[in-house]
């Protein structure tokens, strides 16, 4: 039995729940949320620490209070059907979705639109190729915290944290809480990718020492992990000859960056954007293809949660609208370019109907190639400035965000930069 | 008079700035390399009462899960934070279980109570 969607939404983390009440909120009649794991609210269930939510629901919260917040907002509502314990198998480019139930078996949807929010997973350690034996004891933080703070167990006793990331300073302190002991954070750039507050309160607090610009250069141990060879990296990363030193421990967790999880998307005609790895989108979050929307981790990665059900939202409005057919068809599009040491900016395009919506907005979310102080972020289309923002400090773990004012649409050429002055 | 110097990163906003705190006699004398007042407060509270949440999990019997989030109601002090998280290891509760139910009352007699951060 086929039955005809307004949204589908792949995944039920944060973005798939807050695209979800978005949807509904603007008029969706027929929605359905896909997940694979055995409940709602994604990734956040197992981020059991607080600092969740400043932004979008102005209280601080804890991961598993955020997840609680996103699910409410789809509860008890007729128009939102939510799946659990589902895996989507195949997206197809005519919106249908072929997926897989334990009770329901092979089930097959078709919507007039759908969006992608399925996040982003882990690099591992063949992605960046350490050297050494192959022992058991090799982790990535992520699933180490899954462990530790969902399944019960801990994945070790003396730990090595490779990466300064977020997901590994948390861990950090994670297994310090547990009894456990941190040897050293490794951080092979010059710099550390974490919150400054989390160098403060994850490292610090617990006396574990952060080596920036080293790397583990071996792994030992045949059947457990026994201990690292780490080694100072020059300025071009490679490891520094007679720099080495042993560090004695059971567990390497790793924490060397995300990946957006983009196996169904890469089976669909849309454009991918190499440096995020994400579909390009355009300001309502719709991909190359029409009618396909996404957000969150799975369109470039965040640091915050507040920016995914923000993203989110966005569009699962404009799937909404969509669905209804209220959207413009007669469009221009308009490139968004990051240059000057701006890395990524998504949107990547803009589509500007000839009669511009009063509530139309254009925010633009973007991060930085290195970090500076005192800089000026600029927004430009030709020589007209649409927005110059001072910086007092930019950093690349942290995403900027800024909006282009209503004002100055008509000032959009075909093409929009953004970079930085120095 | 026992003058000391510390080094430490404000927290309060992205800047992180770098300062540089005199402490003497156990108080806070002087702090620069801040850039803003919020600066000099938070290097005062951290030398002289340091405080930090506490989020971890205890045992739950008949739940989903075989683990509870929990989040401490208030801040602790920072000094009594491992002293607290060795606590938690020890308590079991039972299912079911609702956001925000008390699970532990005044945790070490320290005034907070640690309380469940969902469902269960």
């Amino acid at each position: 039995m086929n039955q005809l969607y307004d949204v589908i939404i792949v995944g039920g983390g944060p973005a798939g729940l807050s695209a979800a009440y978005s949807a509904w909120q603007n008029g969706a009649k027929k929605i359905v949320v896909i997940e694979r794991d055995r409940e709602l609210g994604g990734i956040l269930q197992q981020c059991i620490h607080n600092g969740f939510g400043l932004h979008h629901f102005k209280e601080e919260l804890t991961g598993p209070g955020y997840a609680h917040r996103c699910i409410e907002l789809v509860a008890d509502k007729p128009e939102i059907e939510t799946l659990v314990d589902t895996m989507v198998l195949d997206v197809q480019n005519n919106k249908t979705v072929i997926a897989v139930n334990p009770e329901k078996g092979l089930l097959k949807l078709e919507g007039k639109t759908v969006i992608l929010t399925m996040g982003c997973r882990e690099r591992t350690r063949g992605a960046i190729r350490i050297p050494g034996e192959r022992p058991a004891g090799v982790f990535t933080a992520g699933a180490a915290q899954r462990m530790v703070n969902m399944e019960g167990y801990l994945p070790g006793h003396k730990i090595v944290i490779l990466g300064s990331g977020d997901i590994g300073l948390i861990m950090a302190r994670r297994m310090s809480l547990e009894g456990c002991k941190v040897q050293a954070c490794l951080e092979i750039c010059p710099f550390s990718n974490g919150l400054t507050r989390n160098i403060v309160q994850c490292l610090n607090d617990y006396d574990i020492p952060l080596y920036l610009s080293h790397t583990i250069v071996a792994i030992h141990g045949e059947e457990r992990v026994t201990g690292i060879t780490v080694a100072k990296v020059d300025e071009r990363m490679t490891p520094i000859p007679g720099t080495e030193f042993d560090i004695e421990c059971d567990t390497v967790l790793l924490s060397v960056g995300l990946i957006p999880e983009n196996e169904l998307s890469r089976g669909l005609d849309l454009e991918m954007n190499p440096l995020t790895n994400g579909p390009v989108v355009d300001q309502h979050r719709e991909t190359s293809l029409d009618g396909f929307f996404a957000a969150g981790n799975v369109v470039h990665v965040h640091d915050l949660v507040d920016f995914v059900s923000e993203e989110a939202e966005i569009a699962g409005k404009y799937a909404a609208l969509k669905a209804q057919e209220k959207m413009a068809t007669e469009n221009r599009t308009v490139t968004v370019k990051a240059i000057d040491g701006v890395r990524t900016c998504v949107p990547q395009k803009l589509t500007m109907p000839a009669e511009i919506p009063a509530d139309e907005k254009v925010k633009l979310f973007m991060r930085v190639a290195a970090p500076h102080r005192k800089v000026k972020l600029e927004v430009k289309s030709g020589d007209n400035v649409l927005l110059s923002r001072p910086l007092p400090v930019a950093k690349p773990s942290e995403m900027i965000a800024v909006e282009i004012p209503a004002a100055k649409f008509a000032q959009i050429g075909d093409e929009v930069t953004v970079g930085l002055v120095l | 008079m026992a003058v000391e110097t510390r080094v430490m990163n404000c927290i309060m906003c992205p800047m992180g700035c770098e300062m540089t705190v005199t402490i003497e006699n156990g108080a806070v004398t002087n702090v620069t390399g801040n850039t803003c007042p919020r600066g000099a407060k938070y290097a005062n509270d951290e030398v002289t009462a340091p405080k930090r949440m506490l989020t971890s999990t205890v045992a739950v019997e008949g739940g989903m899960l075989p683990l509870l989030p929990v989040v401490s109601a208030n801040v602790l002090p920072k000094e009594r934070i491992l002293d607290c998280a060795r606590f938690l290891r020890s308590v079991k509760v039972t299912a079911p279980i609702k956001t925000g139910d008390v699970v532990v009352k005044d945790i070490l007699g320290l005034g907070v109570d640690i309380i469940a951060s969902r469902d269960m």
